[in-house]
């Protein structure tokens, strides 16, 4: 996720509480997209958090100052309490977004989750295009019956966002899947450029655009925009290997979003597990304030303390937060690097080049995501 | 695929009627102590001004009337309260933080 919370005004000197929680309930999902989010390592069912468990997360999570909770996972509905987890965000005054593949609702299911207080649902789709779709999420029908489970919300009058990775293999669709979001009623579309971490950064190659159509897709976007003004809303994300400069990666690393992972762990963002030397704190060992304010993994890179050259005397450190953590040790060799999306960096030439090369070739196999790491796991 | 061509965007004027759609909520933020507004991957922190007008907009009153109710309280022209409730109103409409 990209864009968990957007806060509009300044921050206060200080550690403000944070204003999301991604909670991971599962990684158990019947999808395989090759760009998911999740780690390469995914966690066991057996290791998953309990009801109660959840229950009191999200207790504590309200009353340290989250306002929104993210129900993800892998896929959120494989939980069969799901219901009584949304049920408890809403008595905690929680506001509720499910993230959601949707194949494996009915409709039953999602009029008992809106009877419980949910107050918003992302079903994400992988083309406009049904068989590239289904290809793509290794999940045969599995696009048509997103579409069923999007007309239900409509029915339900469950407000309603279409989430859209883009990458090479669809961006061709995007006309089809802005007149989706259109036919389907969402309120809002996320037109998300794949961001290569994890599964992402396994399938590069297979998956990055040319600079050509990523810019073809922000003209795309921006016209969409002009068109539907105050009909849909549209959000876009680019990929940081074209850009100049770093995304504020999480708003800034333990400045505003917390991700839980299925058996607990507290984590500064969704891939903080692939940066060697953190340590993650469980939530069946410490309170989830305590963790937030004082755990080593979100005090390693919260402020600019940390921070070295060209980060540390840049105008934009405050601004940007020196871009993404993950991406600087998977790119550069070191966590405490600029991001290389950012042309400060050294390394962005190179980070530029390896784009610009692998988006001119032949796409390769992709590795689905399994719930092992495929052979040569990084 | 068919076009679609239907939905429209919502223009307010002085008799329209503005309230909240069910998914977005005005809510006390009492860690931060201030009034947030919480919308599908959004936290929107209203000014006093936009606080005030968001709690008239209550899917009964006009926008003329939600002018009306504020001009003690501002002290200034009708007719300048009237164009700056309908800019804001537009805005949040266009963001989906209000429907009308």
């Amino acid at each position: 996720m990209s864009e968990a919370a957007r806060l509009e005004h300044e921050p206060a000197a200080g550690l403000e509480p944070p204003l999301g929680l991604l909670a991971e309930l599962t990684h158990r999902c019947p999808l395989q997209c090759p760009y998911c989010s999740n780690p390469l390592s995914l966690e066991r069912v057996n290791a998953e958090l309990s009801t109660e468990a959840w229950s009191d997360v999200l207790a504590q999570a309200a009353e340290l100052g989250v306002l929104q909770l993210h129900l993800s996972g892998g896929e959120p509905t494989v939980r069969r309490d799901l219901a009584q987890i949304v049920a408890q965000a809403a008595r905690v005054g929680l506001y509720t977004n499910l993230i959601t593949a949707g194949v494996l609702l009915t409709r039953e299911r999602l009029e008992d989750l809106v009877a419980n207080g949910l107050d918003h649902v992302q079903i994400s789709i992988q083309d406009s295009n049904p068989g590239n779709a289904d290809r793509i999420a290794q999940y045969a029908g599995g696009h048509g019956k997103k579409l069923e489970v999007a007309r239900w919300a409509k029915d339900l009058n469950l407000p309603l966002t279409l989430n859209a990775p883009i990458h090479r293999q669809n961006i061709d669709s995007l006309p089809g899947i802005i007149e989706l979001a259109l036919l389907l009623g969402a309120q809002r579309l996320e037109v998300a450029h794949v961001q290569y971490y994890g599964w992402a950064l396994q399938n590069r190659q297979a998956l990055m655009p040319t600079r050509a159509q990523v810019l073809a897709s922000a003209e795309r976007v921006a016209e969409a925009r002009a068109r539907l003004k105050g009909v849909l809303v549209i959000d876009f994300v680019v990929p940081d290997y074209y850009a100049r400069r770093p995304k504020p990666c999480m708003g800034g690393w333990g400045r505003g979003i917390i991700t839980i992972t299925p058996s607990g762990k507290v984590l500064p963002c969704h891939a903080a597990q692939t940066i060697e030397g953190l340590h993650f704190e469980n939530v069946r060992e410490r309170s989830l304030p305590e963790i937030w304010q004082h755990s080593q993994a979100f005090t390693a890179f919260r402020g600019t303390d940390w921070m070295r050259e060209p980060c540390r005397s840049c105008e934009f450190r405050e601004l940007d937060w020196g871009g993404c953590r993950c991406q600087a040790l998977a790119f550069t060799g070191a966590a405490a690097n600029a991001d290389p999306a950012c042309e400060k960096s050294p390394h962005h030439a190179a980070f530029t080049e390896v784009a610009h090369r692998e988006s001119q070739a032949p796409p390769e196999a992709f590795a689905f995501r399994r719930p092992s790491p495929p052979p040569g796991a990084r | 695929m068919s076009k679609v061509s239907d939905p429209q965007r919502a223009l307010i004027a002085a008799t329209s009627v503005p309230s909240l759609p069910r998914h977005v909520k005005l809510r006390h933020d009492a860690a931060r102590n201030r009034w947030t507004i919480l919308a599908p991957e959004r936290v929107l922190t209203p000014d006093a001004i936009a606080l005030d007008i968001l709690r008239l907009c209550d899917g009964k009153r006009s926008v003329e009337e939600i002018a009306d109710a504020l001009v003690d309280q501002y002290a200034a022209p009708k007719e300048r309260i009237l164009s700056d409730v309908t800019n804001l109103l537009q805005d949040l409409a266009d963001k989906g933080v209000i429907t009308a």
